[in-house]
């Protein structure tokens, strides 16, 4: 038997957060966390967490894993288990709303600071803003991000300050519209991003890209508004 | 955009540029020290002041303290915006927090003005 342990924590009931120990009959086989976890849902249904799709596109799952943030639907067993012990916990520096489920309001804030949509105010063309195949390959790796948190959440700099550095997830985002040939607002964004927090709390420490779920790399991308920043600049 | 008015350079990328070149030019003093007492293991006094006379040298000297002032204030600055806050301690953080680096500053303008009287003797 799987000894999983849970955190658990109901404000309206409990005065404060604690360990609950499941024990999960794994039969041999190495299922996801996201599939222990709905076992033991379907056992105690007091157990909060969010899930949607399953299969590691929308995001919702991230949680932290033995130590580790990932999405507990695409995380197999054999990964996380260490001594026939899993420990789940929501992801840390935000509130807990309930069990596993987080406040995820200052990390979208940070979002929406970055303004993830096109800049781009010249005339729209008859049919729509074409992109060379080069340009397009410069989002590569940028824009498969689906907002799960598991970097921002991985982050010192963010726990510390979440209301003002934008965070990893943020930043990866902000260089995907800074990257775009068809965004006409780089100026701006570069202006935005140009004080001691924004960017320049990322010490390159790296935990984003280690738990990256999509394997992408927001300090790379940070690497790269950086250098935007400074040729801007200098 | 996040207002900073304690920070160095008021700007994240100069703050930043600074961290990197003063890095640089106190590695150099540090290997130029290194070599000089590699090669006069045990110098003399002559030998210690006439380094220290020529112009080049205390212009060297200057750099250096001033890049350990904006390498430290920089440094202690992040130190003290990340732990001094009101989100960890709570509401008395800000007050604390005005006061450490005031204090941080006014003791790295001690020490930079202790080093120009050192080299270029006031008194």
């Amino acid at each position: 038997m799987l000894e999983v342990s849970i955190y658990r924590y109901n404000p309206e009931v409990d005065s404060e957060p604690y360990m609950q120990v499941f024990s999960y009959d794994t039969q041999g086989k190495d299922v996801m966390v996201l599939d222990v976890l709905e076992k033991l849902k379907a056992e105690d249904p007091t157990l909060v967490f969010r899930r949607s799709c399953r299969e590691g596109v929308c995001g919702s799952d991230g949680v932290n894993i033995s130590g580790k943030n990932g999405l507990a639907c695409i995380t197999p067993l054999s990964e996380v288990v260490k001594n026939n012990k899993l420990v789940i916990r929501p992801l840390p520096g935000l509130p807990v709303i309930r069990d596993l489920v987080i406040d995820m309001t200052q990390f979208y804030a940070q979002y929406e600071k970055i303004q993830p949509y096109l800049i781009n105010n010249t005339p729209a063309p008859a049919i729509e803003r074409l992109q060379s195949p080069e340009d397009r390959a410069k989002l590569d790796g940028l824009y498969e991000c689906i907002l799960c948190a598991c970097c921002s959440t991985a982050c010192p700099s963010f726990w510390w300050n979440p209301d003002k550095f934008i965070g990893p997830s943020g930043l990866l985002q902000a260089y995907r519209f800074l990257a775009d040939s068809r965004d006409r607002g780089t100026e701006d964004r570069l202006a935005n991003l140009d004080d001691p927090f924004s960017v320049f709390r990322c010490h390159g420490i790296m935990n984003c890209v280690q738990v990256c779920p999509k394997g992408l790399n927001p300090t790379k991308a940070i690497g790269h508004i950086r250098s935007m920043l400074l040729s801007s600049a200098t | 955009m996040v207002k900073s008015v304690t920070s160095l350079g008021r700007s994240g990328l100069s703050d930043w540029l600074l961290q990197r070149v003063s890095a640089l030019i106190m590695s150099a003093y540090l290997l130029f020290m290194v070599g000089f007492f590699v090669l006069n293991p045990s110098p003399s006094y002559e030998q210690w002041s006439g380094l220290h006379s020529s112009l080049a040298m205390r212009i060297f000297s200057l750099l250096t303290i001033l890049s350990i002032a904006a390498h430290a204030w920089i440094g202690i600055w992040c130190v003290l915006t990340d732990y001094i806050t009101v989100r960890l301690i709570g509401p008395k953080a800000t007050p604390i927090r005005m006061f450490l680096q005031l204090a941080m500053i006014a003791v790295i303008l001690f020490y930079v003005v202790w080093t120009l009287d050192i080299l270029w003797g006031f008194n």
